[in-house]
């Protein structure tokens, strides 16, 4: 025995067709929109003070001259101190990063070339050349250990 | 009705695709992205600190001349301007350059190039001054030698040079053709002076560059069509009229922001990240390996004439660029500079050693994204319909200058 199509059923599956085909170029729409402005996670970690990875040290970061712009040369004070607050003195930093979404590092190469006292030291020569997330990763030594963290920045 | 339905159904489709792809509007993000591509949003000139008189009319005045002096070449028929065609946006239109000899790159236009931190396709100058005292000595270019330009500077331009840079220094007793970089016999010479001699040639030598860079720093961006456009968006306002891009134009700009990712590179109001890449350009058969980037670093650190060294008017702490640039690493193989994009639809061939033609051809090139012939690309391809290579080089037309002049040259507005 064969099932007899009733109207009715054959209404409704072209009515599911349809909705299908809506959703599937609202989904291409969606995807086109996404890989054009390629956004950050909506839930990025923009905070400018971190424990670091091992929880050794608290960082701070702030640049220079607000605001970071793309494009030029600029500087960043980092602060380093102990999970308790105490600053940490006569440490070493080394800067690396790049953009997670792009797979490239940063266009320059970053160091630290002052401490300034209280915990606190200068970063030069960071550029951004394009606009989008970027990490900044920081490798502290200070007192015969080492630990990093890694800012989030969005331009 | 099922006929109604389907109907209905392919319409709402047909509109959501239309949605997609049909730029008859920008969305926020795309709207923030045209403002920095504006020319009202370009930077005030960077100051450069390793040049005193960057900014000294008198000293641009005497650069222009120098610019356009053929005499300062080894045969009398080449300046700057030979290849630097100031009607033709300061580039000559062919692919590879000829001077004395031919050269194993592209002529690159000037416009806006005193925004750039790094001259040259591969970036071995690290300033305007220090990059007009390559082609000067450059044997397939002026083919000169660097007593006897000195020297025809002092006979040719004594009042000029001395009222910006005070008195010539005495080179009589000099032999001819004397040159660290030329023939054996010019570098014997060289060898021969005292370094108190070397000194005194290198000083003028090294301010004839500060005086063709401070001209160059007048050579600045022109409004074209997009910058009406950007203007528009940047303040909210319905671009119209003069202001308003074709369908087809706005569609090209969206692909340019969008899927084809043009914008992670060029980017800013000059549409240059003044970075180096490698873009998987093919190589010219015939010339030598040409590694970009990954050949200049050495380059550039050893130039006497680098913002570190005795010719600079700066100190070490002004020289971020050369302080802080990456020195190794696989992305500096075959890595080259990217180029502005003002004017492009008017100045083919394009890229380093004008290895592609036509627009169509380089729009083909990124879409396709095909291996480098060493080091690895940078571009990651995208899928092109016929109407979206129409639609980005549409796009680029846009950034030919509105009144179809060659670039203005004029002073620009300084920073301090
Ligand atoms: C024979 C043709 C020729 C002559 C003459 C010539 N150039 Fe060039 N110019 C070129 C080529 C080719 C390049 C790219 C070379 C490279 O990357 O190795 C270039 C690059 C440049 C750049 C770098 C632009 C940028 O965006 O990085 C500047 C600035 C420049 N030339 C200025 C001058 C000046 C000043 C003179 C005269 C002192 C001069 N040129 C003479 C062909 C020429
Ligand atoms: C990864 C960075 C990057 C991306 C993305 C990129 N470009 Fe380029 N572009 C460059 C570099 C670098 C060059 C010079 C390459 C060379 O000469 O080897 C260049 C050269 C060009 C040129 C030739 C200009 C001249 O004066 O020779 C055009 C035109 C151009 N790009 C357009 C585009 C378009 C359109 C897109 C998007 C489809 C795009 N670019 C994407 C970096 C990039």
């Amino acid at each position: 025995m064969t099932s007899v199509p009733v109207p009715g059923a054959q209404e409704a599956k072209m009515k599911k067709l349809i909705y299908v085909l809506v959703a599937v170029v609202a989904l291409a729409a969606a995807f086109v929109g996404w890989r054009m402005m390629a956004p950050p996670p909506d839930d990025l970690d923009l905070a400018r003070s971190k424990q670091t990875q091992a929880g050794m040290f608290t960082v701070a970061i702030a640049p220079e001259s607000e605001p970071v712009r793309q494009g030029p040369l600029h500087s960043w004070i980092v602060t380093v101190t102990t999970p308790d607050g105490a600053p940490v003195e006569d440490a070493t930093i080394s800067v690396d990063g790049g953009m997670p979404q792009h797979g490239h590092g940063l266009p320059t190469a970053p160091a630290m070339t002052a401490a300034l006292g209280e915990g606190r030291y200068r970063i030069e020569g960071v550029r951004f050349n394009m606009g989008g997330w970027w990490e900044l990763k920081l490798a502290i030594a200070a007192d015969g250990r080492s630990d990093d963290v890694t800012f989030n920045l969005v331009l | 009705m099922r006929p109604r339905l389907l109907t209905t159904g392919v319409a709402l489709a047909a509109l959501l695709l239309a949605g997609a792809c049909k730029p008859s509007n920008l969305s926020e993000g795309e709207a923030r992205v045209v403002a920095t591509l504006s020319l009202a949003a370009l930077p005030l000139l960077p100051a450069d600190p390793s040049n005193r008189v960057a900014d000294d009319p008198a000293a641009a005045a005497l650069g222009e001349a120098l610019f356009f002096d053929h005499d300062l070449s080894a045969d009398g028929s080449v300046s700057c301007a030979s290849c630097h065609q100031p009607t033709r946006r300061f580039q000559d239109g062919i692919a590879r350059a000829i001077g004395i000899g031919e050269a194993d790159r592209r002529t690159m236009p000037l416009e806006g190039v005193a925004w750039s931190p790094w001259q040259f396709w591969d970036g071995r100058a690290d300033s305007l001054w220090a990059q007009a005292l390559g082609p000067w000595e450059n044997p397939v270019e002026h083919g000169g030698n660097r007593v006897a330009l000195v020297r025809q500077v002092a006979n040719a331009y004594r009042d000029e040079y001395e009222a910006v840079f005070g008195p010539l220094p005495d080179l009589t007793g000099l032999p001819e053709d004397t040159s660290p970089l030329g023939s054996e016999s010019e570098r014997a010479a060289w060898a021969g002076l005292t370094d108190d001699e070397r000194g005194r040639v290198d000083r003028v030598y090294s301010n004839m560059g500060k005086a063709v860079a401070a001209f160059e720093r007048t050579i600045a961006p022109v409004m074209t069509r997009f910058d009406r456009f950007a203007e528009a968006v940047a303040a909210g306002r319905r671009p119209e009229g003069e202001a308003a891009l074709s369908d087809l134009e706005l569609e090209g700009l969206k692909l340019f922001m969008g899927e084809a990712s043009c914008v992670n590179c060029h980017n800013g109001p000059r549409f240059t990240d003044d970075h180096f890449h490698n873009t998987g350009v093919p190589a010219v058969p015939g010339l030598p390996p040409d590694r970009g980037r990954a050949d200049a670093v050495a380059k550039v650190l050893a130039d006497p004439f680098n913002c570190l060294g005795a010719f600079s008017d700066t100190t070490p702490e002004q020289c971020g660029e050369i302080r802080f640039m990456v020195r190794d690493g696989e992305a500096l193989e075959r890595a080259f500079k990217t180029p502005s994009l003002r004017g492009v639809a008017g100045r083919a061939p394009y890229m380093h050693a004008g290895q592609i033609a036509t627009l169509e051809e380089v729009v083909d090139h990124y879409a396709s994204a095909p291996e480098a012939p060493s080091g690895r690309t940078a571009i990651e391809g995208f899928v092109l319909t016929d109407r979206g290579r129409m639609a980005l080089i549409a796009f680029l037309n846009t950034l030919e200058p509105m009144d179809g002049k060659a670039s203005h040259v004029g002073q620009a507005p300084q920073e301090n």
